[in-house]
């Protein structure tokens, strides 16, 4: 569904990442794990087109999206759930919705609220509240609702469990995983690796800008040099 | 009373003896060695004095006197709360309704039954209501900084007052005038956008500055400095409201319908009539907030990144709110123009924006009814004080540090609804 050819990136003279080869296929959840700064990020970024990728392709259904515009990507089937959750925090929780599906009809919109608020009971809790008053977890999973809103085949999430606690951390990747059951293909990058390997079908550990490793997820759990330089040994 | 409330006190009344000493405590005299500073006054320092005794123990009894009003959490009963409501569109149509039309016919008999000074005043603070909608648009809704909101409001004014001159009428040219400010936003904007924060406000101010400029130098087309003069008033489907046909009309409102001539009426029918451009632009923009792209030009202040990762391109969005905020300039400067029938570059200095920035930032960033309050307030009050106009510019800096003091938000911050808590069953 996804696939990275030999994808380099830089920012200005330097370069992020080198020659980067990844896919996704259809309904899988699939992890990539690497330590701050080793360009986990900026691969997703590259994918969204911003920064633009400066040597290689990015394709998404065959599809090659590497010379699009940011939105013009964002807008097909693709959502991302961007680091730091980045909701509108003025704006109401119901407001922040539908922002995700601004491109759809006010019916299809209304529909797709509902089904959200069936996702995530505690959004409906909150419906006219600032977005900004809720807590870390609830607005992680206003952050999550509001890329769903547009009915993307491909989610992207950078990062959900930053800044939350353990409990919540767990009730979102059960979340993540609901998702997956309903056929929804994830690409999950995570610094929290153990939680992300678990849920993932299979792994990518990216260091310095390299893809230094690819397996399955739990084949990665087990691997010794996973086990020490991201699991705690 | 403590021992903090008095040092508190004292240092108070030392800076403010200090500031107010250098207008009030000396005065400047030329002799024959040049000028020298001198005491002033019995009476001005006597003022001096009281101002620092004021200061003073308004300081030392702050918190017995204040303290009483402010309320203790938890407690709801003790000290006084001001809490009404305005029925809305959604949660009280009818009552909206009901509001609205007891607003509008107040507005429209309340003319008849004061001065005509006071309908000019009001028809003032229209237009300034009318500039200070367009402009919440940009800076409080969109959160982009225009510091050349002006330059939009001379377009508006200008293309009536030329277009006028070729024999078009008020009501054709307002339109026209609203879209080639909107176009002027439009193109200013494109280059503008892609800048943020500081670095486009002051870009804009220099594009305001620069029409200005152009205003001032294109002599053949705009008269230089000296304006443009005898622009023809605004008629009522043809009938004019002056003694004797001049505008183009082809008859007088006195004559077809047969009462006495006043030029009171004129005033009025102007008055009458910026009501209704500020009811449209009441309505237009309130249309617009609710349509999507009045939620995305606040999802746009709020985070750019976030809006781009939902697909939506900040450029289109941004320049919409631009070239929409720069049309209702257009409107205003037109309708300025056609109640003036004299305009001249000096009308839109840059000191106009700021007043029109002033209103947008005082009434509540984003909030129409705070607009429109801070509008009536801002050229209501200078007119009031009339006597202390020296001190306006005083005054003027008084009221900004109060309302950074007590309502940092605004007059009326925009209004969303909280979370209310349901009691525990």
């Amino acid at each position: 569904m996804l696939e990275f050819k030999n994808v380099s990136t830089h920012y200005g003279p330097i370069q992020a990442l080198h020659d980067v080869n990844i896919k996704v296929e259809q309904g899988e959840i699939v992890s990539l794990i690497g330590a701050n700064g080793a360009g986990k990020t900026t691969l997703l970024m590259t994918l969204c087109g911003d920064p633009r990728a400066s040597s290689g392709q990015v394709l998404f259904e065959g599809q090659d999206i590497t010379q699009k515009k940011t939105h013009e990507i964002m807008r097909g089937d693709i959502a991302v759930v961007p680091e730091g959750r980045r909701i509108f925090s003025r704006l109401t929780v119901e407001e922040n919705l539908r922002m995700g599906a601004f491109f759809a009809t006010s019916e299809q919109a209304d529909e797709r609220i509902e089904e959200m608020y069936e996702l995530f009971p505690r959004l409906r809790e909150r419906i006219s509240q600032r977005a900004g008053t809720m807590s870390g977890g609830e607005q992680q999973m206003l952050a999550i609702g509001r890329a769903l809103m547009s009915e993307p085949r491909l989610l992207l999430l950078d990062e959900p469990s930053l800044g939350l606690a353990p409990i919540i951390i767990q009730q979102i990747f059960d979340i993540v995983a609901s998702l997956r059951d309903r056929g929804m293909t994830i690409f999950l990058v995570e610094q929290n690796a153990n939680q992300a390997l678990r849920l993932a079908d299979r792994g990518y550990v990216l260091e310095n800008g390299r893809i230094v490793l690819e397996d399955s997820g739990d084949a990665l759990l087990t691997n010794e040099d996973v086990r020490k330089a991201y699991l705690g040994g | 009373m403590s021992s903090s409330a008095l040092k508190n006190a004292l240092i108070s009344s030392i800076t403010f003896l200090i500031l107010a000493g250098w207008m009030l405590g000396v005065r400047m005299e030329a002799s024959s060695q040049g000028i020298q500073l001198s005491l002033a006054s019995a009476k001005s320092l006597q003022w001096l004095y009281i101002g620092v005794a004021a200061v003073f123990f308004s300081q030392l009894f702050h918190q017995a006197i204040f303290g009483r009003f402010k309320k203790k959490p938890g407690d709801a009963s003790s000290g006084f709360k001001l809490s009404f409501k305005l029925p809305t569109m959604e949660s009280n149509p009818k009552g909206f309704r009901l509001m609205v039309s007891f607003v509008l016919a107040a507005l429209i008999i309340w003319p008849f039954l004061v001065t005509r000074g006071s309908v000019d005043l009001a028809t003032l603070a229209l237009i300034y209501i009318m500039l200070g909608l367009g402009l919440n648009v940009v800076v409080g809704l969109a959160g982009l900084l225009d510091l050349g909101y002006v330059g939009f409001y001379a377009v508006g004014a200008y293309s009536y007052a030329l277009l006028s001159e070729q024999g078009l009428g008020f009501w054709t040219c307002l339109p026209i005038a609203g879209g080639l400010a909107a176009l002027f936003g439009l193109i200013l904007g494109f280059p503008v956008l892609r800048l943020r924060g500081d670095y486009l406000a002051i870009v804009t101010l220099g594009f305001g500055e620069i029409i200005r400029l152009l205003l001032n130098n294109l002599t053949h087309l705009t008269g230089g400095p000296n304006g443009i003069s005898g622009i023809a008033k605004p008629t009522f489907f043809g009938l004019e409201f002056n003694r004797k046909v001049k505008d183009g009309g082809w008859d007088t409102m006195h004559n077809f319908f047969g009462y006495d001539y006043s030029s009171t009426h004129k005033v009025i029918f102007l008055y009458l009539m910026a009501v209704l451009l500020v009811a449209i632009t009441l309505f237009v923009i309130n249309r617009l907030l609710r349509m999507p792209i009045g939620r995305a030009w606040e999802a746009l202040r709020e985070d750019e990144i976030a809006c781009r990762s939902l697909g939506l391109n900040p450029t289109v969005i941004k320049l919409s709110a631009f070239t929409i905020g720069a049309g209702f300039a257009g409107f205003a400067g037109s309708f300025f123009a056609a109640r003036q029938g004299f305009i001249s570059p000096e009308s839109f200095t840059f000191i106009e924006s700021a007043i029109i920035l002033a209103i947008v930032v005082l009434g509540g960033m984003g909030s129409q009814l705070g607009v429109v309050f801070a509008a009536i307030i801002m050229t209501v009050l200078p007119e009031l004080a009339r006597e202390f106009n020296e001190y306006r510019m005083l005054m003027f800096g008084l009221m900004m540090v109060f309302m950074m003091i007590w309502r940092p938000q605004g007059l009326l911050p925009m209004n969303r609804p909280h979370l209310e808590l349901k009691e525990a069953s």
